[in-house]
């Protein structure tokens, strides 16, 4: 397994240029290849499970000099919920992209975009770190306004003009860095930074950091570009930007640069807290009164990231095990959904909630999947969403942040309003007269959703099988910033 | 079609020696300056050049688009396949051809065919997106012309 | 140290291009000039006063080589930031040209259907 280890990206890479080559007549024989890819990543993952962590050096060049790729088990995580949402997606997307030309350019940039994703992930250098989240953004750019209609080349132009800004933040930092230490591998930076202590040049990376990172993952000053577009891109794209893209750029690049690489401080700590609050209550204050399904979606999305920000921000055992799984927990009933919301549109034609209506006796397992998903973002046990949200509020309390515990109880409750809005006016109501024809969606799309539905359930009731050796070792991997740096520099 | 005399007469002396000049700096990309994507971006310009002398139906007749989409997938997947080999040797993307006399052409192990493959492929993918982006038939009636868009 | 400020005055004008002009093809300029900014920083933070190219021949000493050259390492980070730079120009101009066929406009205030 130590071996196979660069092949998380080589696999999705290879993939995305071979298809290149088959013409449209072969799309068939293409969507084979792309679900062998995809099945041989997955086993890759489940394999790296139980797997003690180690470190691997590309090209046999030693740290510091060469590039280090490192598994530990944060790192298997979200590998983890990268493999299963992206397979989920790409099998969901075979029958869904009918409606727009070119699928197999699709699935190229799509396979890039996971290729990208793996790479943010295992990398353990700083500058390889930004070369993989901009083949991953680059190829989520293109892939917005994929369909090109007037709204989605928008919304595209929109977050490609933030994105790359904040990807220009993002550089600054790393030659900031660079140029204080002399070296850009991770556990090098780490063990120079806690050695020599946090200087104001640091500080001002870490700022950078902040920003450039925080856009990708939709904290909310950066947030801008996410409610435009999110829904204007098809909906597994949707479904894997929302579950899985904010989460590998941009949570997942914060928590490793500040807990690992840089080291926390309190300062640090309150204000990853504070952009958490600010995130939960601005996105599910405006994702009330929308009235596009995908838009709500979105602004939902902003909301959840704050729980996740807030969990980790709290630096507690037990916030970072609920913040981490929370991260777990979206990815899953998010992208359900965002697919769900696809499926919709695939039968009706519309996303707009005042035109559906009744959806329940047409479509069952669409409305059965949509109505799982949204009691588990409202935190409505036995579903996953509560889990997490109850180990995110009990770390509040006993943190004795009073307050903030109180304001994420209340955002909980607005979440939960507004998914029953999207209920009432959705699955149950009137079937209005232009509805009355719709057919259920095609079997692979349909099975896809029972899937993820499945495991929205099972993440939650199954927690003490799984939870002690994914999630509790990766909250203690996180923790410990020695032990990253002796896993690479003494291994 | 084209430019007039003096360009043509010119772009057919020179565009051989442009295209040297490209060969070259991805040749010794491992010894002197350059590398990969210097070369190829020297040998896109050549291109371009030879479409701005002579238009696209003769530089189009030189490299067709779809003989350049292929080129661009072929040289990534070259790419590839070369970190790939270096498991032969034991780890990815490891050097493993013999290292050779240093400060010769023949040294480096596999750089010189990473520069060959890297500059193919920005070749033909830089090609097609200028092809794309001109040659596509917009702006064609009122470019040019100052609207009031541009004092904005 | 001057030149240090110079390169931020650099970022500090992409930026102000890229908020304060409404046209598309100027903010598209703008985040081009934020690009050039950035790279020039990477490379001055490598730069030695009187350095010699980092090139080494076969009559050099490598002791006195390594104290003498400008360092190579921001200069191959460089190299691959303005390849993403250029991938990324190149989207967003296509993007824009196809915006106008749609919209018959460049002006961002008309663009905006998206909104709430």
């Amino acid at each position: 397994m130590q071996q196979l280890f660069p092949l998380f990206v080589a696999i999705p890479l290879g993939t995305a240029f071979l298809v290149l080559f088959f013409p449209k007549s072969l799309t068939r024989v293409v969507e084979v290849i792309l679900v062998i890819s995809k099945v041989i990543l997955l086993s890759m993952v489940v394999a790296l499970i139980g797997h003690a962590p180690f470190s691997y050096f590309v090209g046999k060049w030693q740290p510091p000099l060469g590039i280090t790729l490192v598994s530990d088990q944060i790192s298997t995580l979200l590998l983890l919920v990268i493999n299963i949402v992206g397979l989920l997606s790409l099998l969901y997307s075979f029958r869904y992209m009918e409606m727009y030309t070119s699928k197999i350019r699709f699935y190229a940039l799509f396979m890039l975009m996971v290729a990208g994703m793996n790479g943010v992930v295992i990398t353990g250098d700083m500058f390889n770190l930004f070369v993989f989240l901009e083949i991953a953004t680059i190829s989520s750019y293109a892939l917005v306004g994929f369909g090109c209609e007037h709204e989605e080349l928008e919304a595209s132009f929109k977050y490609m003009i933030l994105g790359s800004v904040s990807s220009t933040f993002i550089l600054l930092g790393i030659a900031i860095l660079y140029c204080t230490f002399g070296t850009l591998n991770m556990a090098d930076l780490a063990n120079s930074i806690s050695v020599n202590g946090i200087n104001k040049s640091v500080l001002f990376a870490e700022t950078l950091f902040i920003m450039g990172f925080g856009l990708k993952g939709a904290m909310v000053p950066f947030h801008a570009w996410l409610p435009d577009a999110h829904p204007s891109a098809p909906a597994p794209i949707s479904a894997m930007l929302s579950g899985v893209l904010i989460k590998a750029c941009g949570i997942y690049a914060i928590i490793r640069v500040s807990y690992h690489v840089i080291g926390m401080t309190p300062l640090i700590h309150i204000i990853l807290m504070s952009l958490g609050m600010l995130s939960m209550v601005v996105g599910v204050l405006l994702a009330v009164g929308q009235w596009d399904f995908k838009r709500l979606l979105a602004y939902h999305s902003i909301s959840q990231m704050g729980y996740v920000m807030v969990g980790i921000g709290l630096g507690t055992p037990l916030g970072i095990l609920g913040g981490l799984f929370h991260l777990v927990n979206h990815a899953f009933f998010k992208s359900l959904l965002f697919l769900c919301s696809g499926a919709i549109e695939y039968s009706t034609g519309t996303r707009n909630l005042k035109e559906m209506g009744g959806l329940f006796k047409r479509m069952p397992v669409t409305s059965g999947s949509c109505s799982i998903a949204s009691l588990s973002i409202s935190g409505v046990p036995p579903f996953n969403g509560f889990w997490s949200k109850l180990i995110i509020i009990i770390a509040l309390v006993q943190a004795q942040y009073y307050a903030m515990a109180a304001v994420t109880v209340g955002v909980s409750f607005l979440t939960l309003v507004s998914f029953i809005k999207v209920q009432r006016y959705s699955i149950f109501g009137d079937l209005p007269e232009k509805l009355k024809k719709t057919k259920e969606v095609p079997v692979l799309m349909g099975t896809t959703l029972v899937i993820l539905a499945i495991l929205c359930l099972v993440t939650g009731v199954l927690y003490p099988f799984f939870g002690d050796t994914v999630l509790e070792m990766a909250r203690d991997a996180l923790m410990d910033q020695q032990k990253y740096i002796q896993l690479v520099l003494h291994l | 079609m084209g430019m007039s005399l003096i360009v043509k007469k010119i772009t057919q002396l020179l565009i051989g020696l442009i295209f040297l000049f490209g060969i070259n700096i991805t040749l010794f990309g491992h010894l002197s300056v350059g590398g990969g994507f210097a070369g190829g971006v020297i040998l896109t310009c050549g291109f371009i050049l030879l479409m701005l002398a002579f238009g696209k139906d003769t530089t189009l007749g030189k490299m067709r688009t779809s003989v350049a989409r292929f080129l661009s997938c072929t040289g990534a997947l070259v790419f590839l396949a070369i970190a790939l080999l270096g498991y032969i040797g034991g780890a990815f993307f490891l050097n493993f051809l013999d290292p050779g006399q240093a400060f010769h052409l023949h040294s480096a192990g596999f750089i010189p065919f990473a520069d060959i493959a890297i500059s193919i492929l920005i070749v033909s993918a830089i090609f097609a997106l200028f092809v794309l982006l001109v040659l596509s038939g917009r702006f064609t009636e009122d470019s040019g012309k100052y609207t009031e868009d541009d004092e904005l | 140290m001057t030149i240090y400020l110079m390169c931020l005055l650099l970022f500090v004008m992409g930026l102000y291009c890229l908020v304060a002009k409404k046209h598309l093809i100027k903010k598209i300029i703008g985040v081009a000039i934020l690009d050039y900014a950035v790279n020039l920083f990477l490379i001055l933070i490598g730069y030695r006063e009187g350095g010699a190219p980092p090139i080494l021949f076969k009559e050099m000493n490598q002791q006195v080589f390594s104290q003498q050259s400008v360092d190579p390492l921001p200069q191959a980070l460089v190299l691959t930031s303005i390849v993403i730079g250029l991938g990324v120009l190149i989207m967003m101009v296509s993007i824009a040209l196809r915006l106008y066929e749609k919209y018959k406009t460049f002006d961002t205030s008309e663009i905006s259907r998206l909104k709430g």
